[in-house]
């Protein structure tokens, strides 16, 4: 490949490598391995750390049990307004996060559309950690219900039909054959989501602040610390970094089990309108 | 139609097994799959993938599963995934299967579609009798005539959802109702012009040239029927009780088996390969081919 061309495209690509390597290299050598695990037992990061910890997995869990069953209604069937609820579904993906914090205010800020009927209740959802479990809910939501669709969808709708002629009810049937079938198209979606959600900054600082110890979570924390204590901002950040490397492992080898187990190969999720028959 | 008669197709009219209504749609009456007393048994059998053979069988149903599992054959095979099984022991697998829900009605859907030429004899010998064995009233939907004839007591013919002839396959094959029929079952169709002829006999002026007599009435426009096993070959016009001779040239000899079926002009003629090559037929030669006037059926065009 000596072409110009072939040069052009590896000079390119060395480029392109180099400027994405670089940051994530920096933030490990900026400061010696050492300082950097120091930094991350220090009060200011552990706290981060159990809020973001707290919030995200409470958040997943919500993701998880509100989100499957939509993405079941969105993968086996076909209904009047499927496209609309697609659409809704994958806003918050195109959305940008601080709109996505205003827009949550808007809805559920004391002088929100529903502000006033929370107050009734005695709940004020802004500025709280329960507000930083709806922001992540919000953002993070649209990557498991696509993939999980998806997953849903890959499954071989014959299956489906042979457990209900067998006597097992569309309940039965989703426990016992759709959702073991995509399992791990599921597990690759929250995955995804969860490692989305734990990186969320703009929406839960608009919509929740950033209060130490309260909703201050680990990126929360990496933005308050940049001028106070640099070095704990770098910790934290080659942290998610690490976490961010083991999601994406983790997702690949699910994604890669899920084909070679499966009846169908499915591709990751690009789309849930185009991966179901009408 | 039978996705209909499970109830995984919403459908107009009225399903019933025996006296209790599965779908009455002028009563309002349409049961979820899962409240029909079915076994289906899909084309492609549908195995759950995730599930061993043995956890396949007892899907529907755990009191008969171990039963079935034995008299299918499939002990030896109860812990393998269905992808590790070939077509036919897959296909034991979905009958079992659908017999652990101990269903009313069997229903088949192209059940040896999936198998290549050389299980499929076989695996359609052992399926009629595990059929005959289940008892159950059955409903097999097949492409294949021979598949039907095989299996069945009696057979429908089906065309454009319209029911055409529903008999024994002997009576089909004997009197077919329509050229459609007669084609299905195999027979050979020739179409001519038919007029009453000497001795009770009917002649058919064929289209294609020559004529032929049937022991049948006829009358106008009608299909000539023979079936290829009712075809004789030879070298030349034999002197014998046959009233049809045809002479043509062998277009074509394809070995079916143990026998031989070669075609001549318009009609295919089946003989045993023994006698194909007694008389070293070859392609381009010229043969007479004969048949009895009983032996034809006059269908109406």
């Amino acid at each position: 490949m000596r072409s110009p061309f072939g040069l052009l495209l590896a000079g390119a690509t060395t480029l392109a490598a180099a400027f994405l390597a670089l940051p994530l290299v920096a933030l490990f050598l900026r400061i010696p391995p050492g300082v950097l695990l120091d930094q991350l037992s220090s009060d200011v990061a552990r706290e981060a750390l159990v809020v973001s910890l707290k919030t995200s997995a409470g958040a997943h869990i919500i993701v998880l049990l509100v989100g499957t069953p939509v993405a079941y209604l969105l993968g086996t069937r076909v209904f009047r307004g499927r496209g609309l609820l697609i659409g809704l579904v994958e806003l918050p993906l195109v959305l940008p996060p601080a709109v996505a914090g205003i827009a949550l205010l808007a809805a559920f800020g004391n002088r929100g559309l529903l502000g006033g009927s929370l107050e009734a209740f005695g709940v004020s959802l802004p500025f709280t950690q329960a507000a930083v479990v709806v922001a992540i809910v919000f953002v993070s939501s649209p990557f498991y219900i696509r993939q999980a669709a998806a997953s849903f969808a890959a499954v071989d709708p014959l299956l489906l039909d042979a457990s209900r002629t067998l006597g097992r009810g569309p309940g039965r049937t989703f426990l016992r054959v759709a959702l073991p079938l995509a399992a791990g198209g599921l597990a690759a979606g929250s995955s995804l989501a969860f490692a989305r959600g734990l990186g969320e900054f703009g929406a839960t600082i608009i919509f929740a602040g950033s209060f130490a110890g309260v909703t201050r979570t680990a990126p929360l924390a990496i933005y308050a610390e940049l001028d106070r204590d640099f070095d704990v901002a770098v910790a934290l950040g080659a942290l998610l970094v690490v976490f961010s490397i083991a999601v994406m492992a983790i997702m690949t080898l699910l994604l890669s089990w899920t084909r070679s187990s499966s009846r169908s190969p499915f591709p990751f999720a690009s789309s849930i309108s185009d991966s179901t028959s009408a | 139609m039978l996705r209909a008669i499970a109830g995984l197709v919403r459908a107009e009219g009225r399903v019933f097994a025996g006296s209790t209504a599965w779908l009455d749609s002028e009563r309002g009456v349409d049961l979820a799959p899962e409240r029909r007393s079915v076994g289906l048994v899909f084309q492609d059998y549908a195995l759950f993938p995730h599930l061993t053979v043995a956890q396949n069988v007892a899907y529907g149903g755990r009191t008969r599963a171990v039963e079935l599992i034995r008299s299918y054959g499939l002990t030896a095979l109860a812990g393998e995934r269905p992808a590790r099984l070939s077509g036919g022991e897959r296909q034991r697998v979905a009958l079992a299967r659908a017999l652990s829900r101990e269903p009313a009605v069997l229903l088949l859907d192209e059940p040896l579609g999936a198998l290549d030429a050389q299980t499929r004899a076989h695996v359609r010998a052992e399926l009629r009798a595990h059929l005959r064995a289940s008892g159950l009233p059955t409903i097999v939907v097949t492409h294949d005539y021979e598949d039907a004839a095989a299996l069945a007591d009696r057979v429908g013919v089906l065309v454009a959802g319209e029911v055409v002839q529903l008999g024994t396959p002997t009576e089909l094959v004997a009197a077919p109702a329509n050229p459609f029929v007669a084609r299905f079952t195999g027979a050979n169709l020739l179409e001519g012009v038919a007029h009453p002829g000497e001795a009770g006999l009917t002649e058919v002026l064929l289209d294609t040239g020559g004529a032929v007599v049937a022991a049948e009435p006829g009358e106008g426009r009608v299909g000539v029927v023979v079936y290829p096993w009712d075809v004789a070959l030879a070298r030349e016009s034999p002197s014998d009780s046959m009233q049809n001779h045809l002479a043509g040239t062998v277009e074509s000899i394809v070995p079916v088996g143990n026998r031989v079926r070669v075609r001549v002009g318009p009609i295919t003629a089946e003989v045993t390969a023994v006698a194909a090559e007694s008389l070293r037929l070859r392609e381009g030669e010229r043969v007479v081919a004969s048949f009895k006037a009983t032996g034809v059926r006059l269908v109406a065009l």
